[in-house]
């Protein structure tokens, strides 16, 4: 082998191996600073410097912050910390950086208002952030849904939430279901189908994967709710025919009160409990039921449960 | 060491000097004292943390100024000068001449970094009035920024090997940029699947990852550093700087030179 042609396979052999180490102890870097990295930080909350700093290049800059706004949401959430306290001010940077990006308020929409560990459990910084949205973005429907959305799920606030829908049904281009929103707000609010419109509705209007996602894991956990709420009355109205508690679901079934073996979207049969009430076999693995728990447990929290 | 890489990067060394590239300590100096007495006016309570973050940054962006532009000419002025022939004639191989550059720049680098280092601490004495323990991850972080400046020096050599100066300047300060971000860049190739998951992973592993030798404001505020990561950090700066090094002996190598 000729000298030029050994310094070549010895070149070639130390960058492939390098490249291959690096890698690996990258990945190494990685773990490691997933595991000891110290609170995350925000060092920099004015838009005015941050206007000043990026050269005028505000779009570039505020795709970057939206970026981390849903890294920060997923590796938080991931974690299963409840301190979310970084969402509101990387939504509100973002949006101040680029005013007429939706995303960010359909995120803040559902996560910045529910309580930890699902979201920042901060309803009032979501409301702040949606009505900066409106006010630049006035003739955008989906921003007046996200603000009627959120007096519905977080503030109760049915009023609101109709006044929400019936001005962003009046906009120019407007979605279908606005305007029996509204109707529903003052008439209905309170009844699952009034939820799961909202819930469908969100679900329809987002390519956003964790809001998407979000809209499933809520629409599910309606279903275990009513069904819930459906059985146990079912188990009462048994109970005032017969005198006693029916010992098993198929007692309801022969007595026909009801047609076929409930399930849990999880397609596991829904359990009766010696004192009449109605649980789910795998409470954890539905987030954010609140009906079919056993005594004492609190709703699920999404990503968690298995 | 191999005599010839020797030469090579003593003489480097010495080229660079006679540049007068360590004139820059002149302006780190009357920065860095500036800036001690200004904070020790108007500051309260962060004296060290101004100390610590400005003259860590400045150190860094210096050296890095310095590793491209010194870098990048490497190579292309000892062509233009035509005093590559006199070297490779003599019995120094293409490879030796690579590697006895590199050896050379990063020499320069952890000189000046090393008369920065004693103006950030006499700096800190002036703003503090004594030395803490926790300064010892100042010096920590002293020795992530020279890591940072070996992948520096090994990507400026990379590029001048087969570029002009200009471009390679512009490419090795691209890398520097990309891989100052390369946290984020991992974030998002976290986050995106398929093609696009794939292609966003492979360059999120390929650019040099500066982001993990960046612990400067840790340093500040006087946290500890993992032993874990000062092993990684070394080793990642020399197979990556090995990387680069190799490539660019690999493109001398077939280089045409007449």
């Amino acid at each position: 082998m000729s000298r030029t042609r050994r310094v070549n396979v010895v070149a070639s052999a130390v960058l492939l191996i390098s490249l291959a180490g690096g890698v690996l102890i990258l990945s190494a870097i990685d773990r490691l600073k997933i595991r000891t990295s110290s609170q995350e930080a925000l060092y920099i909350r004015s838009t005015k410097t941050l206007r000043r700093m990026c050269l005028g290049y505000t779009g570039l800059l505020a795709d970057i912050y939206w970026t981390r706004a849903v890294q920060y949401f997923g590796e938080q959430h991931h974690s299963g910390t409840r301190d979310f306290r970084l969402l509101a001010p990387l939504l509100q940077v973002t949006t101040e950086l680029d005013p007429n990006m939706m995303p960010p308020y359909q995120f803040g929409a559902n996560f910045l208002g529910p309580p930890p560990p699902n979201g920042a459990g901060l309803p009032g910084e979501a409301m702040a952030l949606l009505k900066y949205g409106i006010e630049h973005n006035p003739d955008n429907w989906r921003l007046y849904y996200n603000l009627g959305f959120l007096y519905f799920t977080e503030f109760k606030d049915y009023a609101k939430a109709a006044d929400a829908f019936t001005r962003g049904a009046q906009v120019p281009i407007t979605n279908g279901f606005m305007p029996i929103l509204a109707a529903r707000m003052a008439q209905h609010a309170g009844e699952f189908d009034t939820a799961r419109m909202l819930w469908y509705t969100t679900y329809q209007t987002t390519k956003e994967a964790t809001i998407r996602q979000n809209a499933v894991d809520h629409l599910l956990a309606l279903r275990v709710d009513e069904d819930v709420t459906k059985l146990e009355e079912v188990v009462q109205k048994y109970r005032a025919q017969t005198g006693h508690l029916p010992s098993t679901i198929a007692d309801l079934e022969r007595a026909g009160f009801i047609h076929g073996t409930p399930e849990d979207p999880n397609q596991k049969p829904y359990k009766l409990m010696p004192d009449g009430r109605i649980e789910v076999q795998y409470p954890t693995s539905i987030p954010y039921i609140t009906k079919g728990l056993p005594p004492g447990m609190e709703s699920p929290i999404a990503g968690q449960s298995k | 060491m191999n005599s010839r890489i020797g030469y090579v990067a003593f003489n480097t060394f010495r080229e660079a000097v006679r540049d007068r590239v360590l004139y820059n300590l002149i302006a780190f100096a009357v920065l860095i004292s500036g800036a001690a007495v200004l904070v020790g006016e108007i500051s309260i309570d962060i004296e060290r943390l101004v100390v610590v973050n400005l003259g860590l940054t400045v150190v860094s962006l210096f050296g890095v100024v310095i590793a491209i532009f010194i870098g990048i000419g490497l190579v292309s002025k000892e062509i233009e000068r035509r005093t590559l022939y006199t070297v490779l004639s003599r019995p120094v191989r293409r490879w030796e001449f690579v590697v006895g550059k590199f050896l050379g720049l990063t020499g320069t680098l952890v000189v000046n970094t090393f008369f920065m280092a004693i103006g950030v601490f006499l700096a800190l004495l002036y703003v503090a009035h004594k030395f803490e323990r926790a300064d010892v991850w100042v010096i920590v972080a002293l020795y992530f920024i020279v890591l940072e400046f070996l992948i520096v020096c090994a990507l400026s050599l990379f590029f001048s090997s087969f570029s002009t100066p200009i471009m390679s300047a512009l490419f090795t300060f691209a890398l520097f940029v990309i891989g100052s971000l390369a946290e984020d860049l991992r974030g998002f190739a976290r986050i995106t699947h398929g093609f696009t998951g794939a292609v966003a992973t492979a360059i999120a592993y390929v650019v040099p990852n500066f982001s993990a030798f960046n612990i400067i404001n840790q340093a500040a505020h006087g946290f500890a550093v993992p032993g874990q990561l000062i092993l990684y950090n070394t080793l990642y700066a020399l197979l990556y700087s090995a990387m680069a090094i190799s490539g660019a002996v690999l493109i001398f190598q077939r280089r045409n030179l007449k």
